[in-house]
C-alpha cells in the first residue's frame, strides 16, 4: 500500500470549533476501511491534540500518514511551547485558561489521553518556537 | 435496551432522531467532562451530560457514540442538534437531574460496561 499523506489546517481561537479536522481525518480513515478501533484511537488522539493547539498555540497544521502497518500523526504548532514536557504529561497539570473547562477539557487529560491511545508518542518542544506531538497507531495485520 | 424505552423512563423529548428510537444500546455513561469520556468510555454507545456546547457532539462522535441525552432540562441550540444530526446521533433533553437519570437507567438494566479497572 502506498502512503496516503492528508494535511489538516487547525484554525486557532475557536474553541467552541474545533474538532473539526478530526472528524475529516476520521471520515477518511473509515472510507479507507480500516479497523473501528484504529479509527477510534487515532480520531481520539487527533482531537485531543487539536483541542490542544486551539487552547495553547492558536492553532497549527496536522499531518496524517497511513502506511499499511501504522498511522502518524503529526500536530504542528508556532505556540509558546512546553517549559516542563514531564509535568505536562502528568494527569490533572493544565495551564488551560476556564474557557477549556467550561467546555468539558482542559484539566490535564490531553497529552496523557494522546499516549494513552497511542503506541507511540514523541514531543518535541522548544519554548518560544512551538510544539510537534507526533503520535503512531499500529494497524493489526 | 432500547433507544425508546431510555426515552420513556427518563421522560425525555427526542431533539433528533425519532426515526431512530429502534437502536438497541447495552450501556451507557454519564460526565460533564468530555476528556473523560475520551479517556474512559469504551463500547458505550449512549452519553449523559449537563453540558451543552458543540464539543459533546465531537467528543461523542470520536468514541462511536449513538445518542446524547441532555439531563437537567437542557435544551441544546440548533447548531448543536444538526452537528449530531449530521452524525447520526440522536439528540434527547430529560428533565432529571444527571444523578437520577443515570440511577433509573442502571436500575431498569443498562449497566456502566466498566471492568472495575477504569
Amino acid at each position: 500500500m502506498e502512503t496516503i499523506k492528508l494535511v489538516y489546517p487547525v484554525e486557532g481561537g475557536d474553541l467552541i470549533e474545533a474538532g473539526e479536522a478530526s472528524s475529516k481525518m476520521k471520515l477518511t480513515l473509515k472510507k479507507l476501511g480500516l479497523p473501528q478501533d484504529v479509527i477510534r484511537r487515532a480520531s481520539i488522539c487527533m482531537y485531543e491534540g487539536e483541542i490542544n493547539m486551539v487552547i495553547h498555540a492558536d492553532g497549527g497544521e496536522a499531518q496524517v500518514e497511513v502506511d499499511s502497518d501504522q498511522i502518524t500523526i503529526r500536530m504542528m504548532d508556532s505556540g509558546p511551547g512546553i517549559p516542563n514536557v514531564d509535568q505536562a504529561m502528568q494527569e490533572g497539570f493544565s495551564t488551560a485558561d476556564s474557557t477549556a473547562r467550561e467546555l468539558g477539557f482542559g484539566a490535564g487529560m490531553g497529552l496523557p489521553n494522546m499516549k494513552r491511545y497511542s503506541d507511540e508518542m514523541t514531543i518535541d518542544t522548544v519554548v518560544g518556537t512551538g510544539t510537534t506531538v507526533t503520535v503512531k497507531i499500529k494497524i493489526p495485520q | 435496551m432500547l433507544l425508546s424505552e431510555i426515552k420513556e423512563i427518563l421522560n425525555a423529548t427526542v431533539l433528533w432522531g425519532e426515526e431512530h428510537l429502534d437502536r438497541e444500546v447495552m450501556s451507557a455513561c454519564g460526565s460533564d467532562f468530555m476528556s473523560d469520556v475520551l479517556a474512559y468510555v469504551k463500547n458505550q454507545p449512549v452519553l449523559l451530560t449537563g453540558l451543552v456546547n458543540p464539543q459533546v457532539v465531537r467528543t461523542a462522535d470520536m468514541v462511536e457514540m449513538c445518542c446524547i441525552i441532555f439531563v437537567r432540562g437542557k435544551v441544546p441550540g440548533e447548531n448543536i442538534v444538526k452537528l449530531a444530526e449530521e452524525r447520526n446521533i440522536v439528540v434527547m433533553t430529560s428533565p432529571k437531574r444527571m444523578y437520577e437519570a443515570c440511577g433509573l437507567l442502571y436500575y431498569n438494566g443498562l449497566r456502566g460496561n466498566c471492568d472495575g479497572n477504569d
